[in-house]
């Protein structure tokens, strides 16, 4: 990462400020990313930055790139039509974890499976933040939301886990209290030539936060510290010291033919069956 | 395309009267009656270069042609009621954000999953208002296998030259029915492409556009760089929930686009109106049905006559006002209880009658319930 890194040279700067309250992590996620665009030194005008809606997903609309604010739950299904209709173009669907895994859960979960070239962002706030704090699918057991007034009786889903068993080659956990390691994970997400899922532990202070009695944004950080750990000292921990954590790190990583390039030898083969 | 006839069905003539538009990408979910649709465009598109896609279901479909559509591809998906009504929320999006694409919903029997091979005509109105909030739509209804393939073509025409979603409603009856057709006659039709941006990139409004047209349209990945959102938006593409002038100028133009060309849009057929007494309009199978029924009935002294309506959506006012002037009655046979028939009665002078005729049993419209109006026998004809 160079230090002088100007994050504004990718930013519409004349929509600042952002929507987002002090001390949410959806601007460490978007930084994250801009980091990792720019280290790649990836054209701008060939970078599509697609997300759903919800909090997170106002993303788009801050990057100067080829943006498309969709509707809830739906954008790995229009990113899909860019990715297929032009392959070259990079596309990238930052989220949150309500709109990828409740009312986008069966787009998240083809997607992995064709393992389209597609890179998946969700910022994960354990909560609905744009419509007020309800639960959602990753929400903790036990956790509170507004309709979960008595705490949350569903258990949660491991997104990551679904993704690797789906079929993505490229899926690792982050946090944003460790925004270089954010950073490396989506640059390798974005290199990765398949479908890749980089869920990020963010925070919502104001909603998730509150109700839950976390704290504001520093301690929120803090707590992300005291509970997760990485999968490298994950590997030489006692299961009992373990109970309890979130794994972080890259999950998953491995190679399965992308959906773009076999439908490119479906075109192949048509086209010589025709002549 | 040779000048041999050729017997073709309904959904395959759709599917060609695509590639003839130049359709570049599908995406849908099977469902009958039309999964022929997908499957013949499953093969022939990657032929000519182009993308098939079956999508996990209907909602992702409709997400994915508008995906396609933002990078320059025409695209088309296909489906019928139940995959309909999924759809809408997306075609929505398509509206308000002027991605041009085809929905074509081959209706069979409703609600609900209700009769997968029994045709019917009850998702007119869906067409018209499926999607919540104001806006206008243009939907195409062809009577016959050739028609389907012509006005496929102008589904895409229409949909390029106004930057909006065009359903293409057939009918179980005509996606399925064969007929002999001969293509060659539409080869010189003139094919539409999107309005595209003349000014450099930093000098784009993505969505400014005069009175009543659509804007210029940008392709993803060519250096513009501008923002899509289904929220309410400015020139400049960008929400505007504040800008309540704004706001007002983007839903008045969405519909007035469509609303001030409906001269352009208005498609139709005619037989025997101008000294009938009596005029049936009708549209899809049931048209068939009601052109029967006049040929008989004039056999027998009844002065009937038919409008085919093809453009269904926006509402023809001005043709129907015209066409039903001076005339005794107005009679509209449909494949539901009446949905269109209301929609003429709105624009019909008081002194003509207005008249529905409906089926609703899964079968085709059958031209003896006409005739048998005219004996003052049918059961199911209802004075608006
Ligand atoms: C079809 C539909 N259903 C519901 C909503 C309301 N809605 C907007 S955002 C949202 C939840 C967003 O949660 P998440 O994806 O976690 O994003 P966050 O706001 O937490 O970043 C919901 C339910 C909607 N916009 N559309
Ligand atoms: S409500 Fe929560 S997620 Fe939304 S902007 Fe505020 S802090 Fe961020
Ligand atoms: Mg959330």
């Amino acid at each position: 990462m160079p230090k002088s890194f100007n994050v504004n040279k990718y930013l519409r700067m004349d929509k600042m400020p952002h929507i987002w309250c002090p001390g949410c992590g959806n601007g460490m996620v978007m930084s994250a990313f801009l980091r990792a665009v720019d280290s790649l030194q990836l054209d701008p005008n060939r970078v599509v930055v697609v997300s759903g809606i919800g909090c997170s997903s106002r993303i788009s609309g801050y990057l100067d790139f080829n943006t498309l604010h969709t509707t809830h739950g739906r954008p790995l299904a229009f990113a899909t039509g860019i990715k297929l209709a032009e392959p070259t173009l990079e596309v990238v669907v930052i989220t949150g974890d309500g709109d990828a895994t409740a009312i986008g859960g069966n787009h998240f979960l083809h997607s992995c499976r064709r393992n389209i070239n597609i890179t998946l962002i969700v910022i994960n706030n354990y909560i609905y933040g744009m419509t007020g704090g309800q639960y959602s699918p990753l929400t903790h057991k036990g956790d509170f939301a507004t309709t979960a007034p008595y705490g949350n009786v569903e258990p949660e889903l491991d997104m990551c886990k679904v993704a690797e068993s789906a079929g993505a080659t490229y899926v690792a956990r982050g946090v944003t209290y460790k925004p270089v390691s954010m950073e490396d994970m989506i640059i390798k997400a974005l290199e990765n030539k398949g479908f890749s899922l980089v869920e990020i532990l963010s925070q919502c202070p104001v909603y998730y936060g509150r109700m839950n009695k976390k704290g504001d944004a520093v301690e929120m950080l803090k707590w992300q510290k005291e509970n997760t750990v990485t999968m490298k000292a994950a590997a030489q921990m006692a299961p009992s010291a373990l109970k309890g954590k979130i794994i972080t790190g890259v999950l998953s990583s491995r190679y399965r033919p992308e959906y773009t390039e076999e439908y490119e030898n479906v075109i192949q083969q048509a086209q010589e069956s025709a002549q | 395309m040779t000048s041999e006839r050729r017997l073709m069905q309904g959904n395959e003539a759709c599917a060609e009267g695509a590639l003839k538009a130049g359709l570049q990408f599908f995406a849908g979910y099977p469902i009958t009656p039309s999964t022929e649709i997908a499957e013949i465009l499953a093969k022939k598109l990657p032929k000519l270069g182009g993308k098939f896609i079956q999508m996990e279901d209907e909602i992702a479909s409709m997400a994915a042609v508008i995906g396609a559509s933002l990078t320059g591809a025409k695209s088309l998906t296909a489906t019928s009621g139940p995959g309909f009504s999924l759809k809408q929320e997306n075609l929505g999006f398509a509206i308000m954000t002027e991605v041009p694409c085809v929905i074509v919903n081959v209706q069979r029997l409703g609600p609900s999953t209700g009769g997968p091979t029994l045709t019917a005509q009850g998702d007119v109105l869906q067409a018209r208002w499926g999607t919540h909030g104001e806006h206008a739509i243009i939907a195409l209804c062809p009577a016959s296998v050739e028609e389907t393939y012509y006005l496929t073509i102008m589904a895409f025409n229409y949909a390029e030259r106004f930057r909006t979603p065009v359903i293409l409603l057939l009918d179980e009856t005509i996606g399925h029915l064969r007929e002999s057709v001969q293509l060659d006659k539409y080869d010189k039709m003139k094919i539409f492409s999107r309005p595209r941006p003349w000014e450099t990139p930093d000098k784009y409004l993505p969505y400014a556009a005069e009175d009543d047209e659509p804007p210029p349209m940008a392709v993803f990945g060519e250096g513009y760089r501008y923002h899509v959102t289904g929220l309410v938006h400015d020139e400049t593409g960008f929400p505007c929930t504040g800008n309540h002038a704004a706001i007002d100028r983007l839903l008045r133009r969405l519909t007035n686009k469509i609303l001030a060309h409906e001269d352009e849009i208005t498609l139709y057929k005619e037989t025997m109106t101008e000294d009938a007494e009596h005029l049936l309009i009708a549209f899809g199978a049931s048209a068939r049905s009601a052109a029967s029924a006049v040929k008989i009935a004039r056999r027998e002294g009844i002065r009937a006559g038919l409008l085919q309506v093809q453009t269904l959506w926006p509402f023809p006012e001005k043709l129907i006002r015209q066409k039903t002037l001076g005339k005794r009655s107005v009679l509209v046979p449909e494949m539901n209880l009446g949905q269109y028939a209301r929609e003429i009665k709105k624009v019909v002078s008081d002194k003509t009658m207005v008249v529905t005729l409906s089926q609703i049993d899964g079968r085709l419209f059958h031209p003896n319930k006409i005739l048998a109006y005219f004996k003052g026998e049918e059961k199911h004809a209802e004075v608006l």
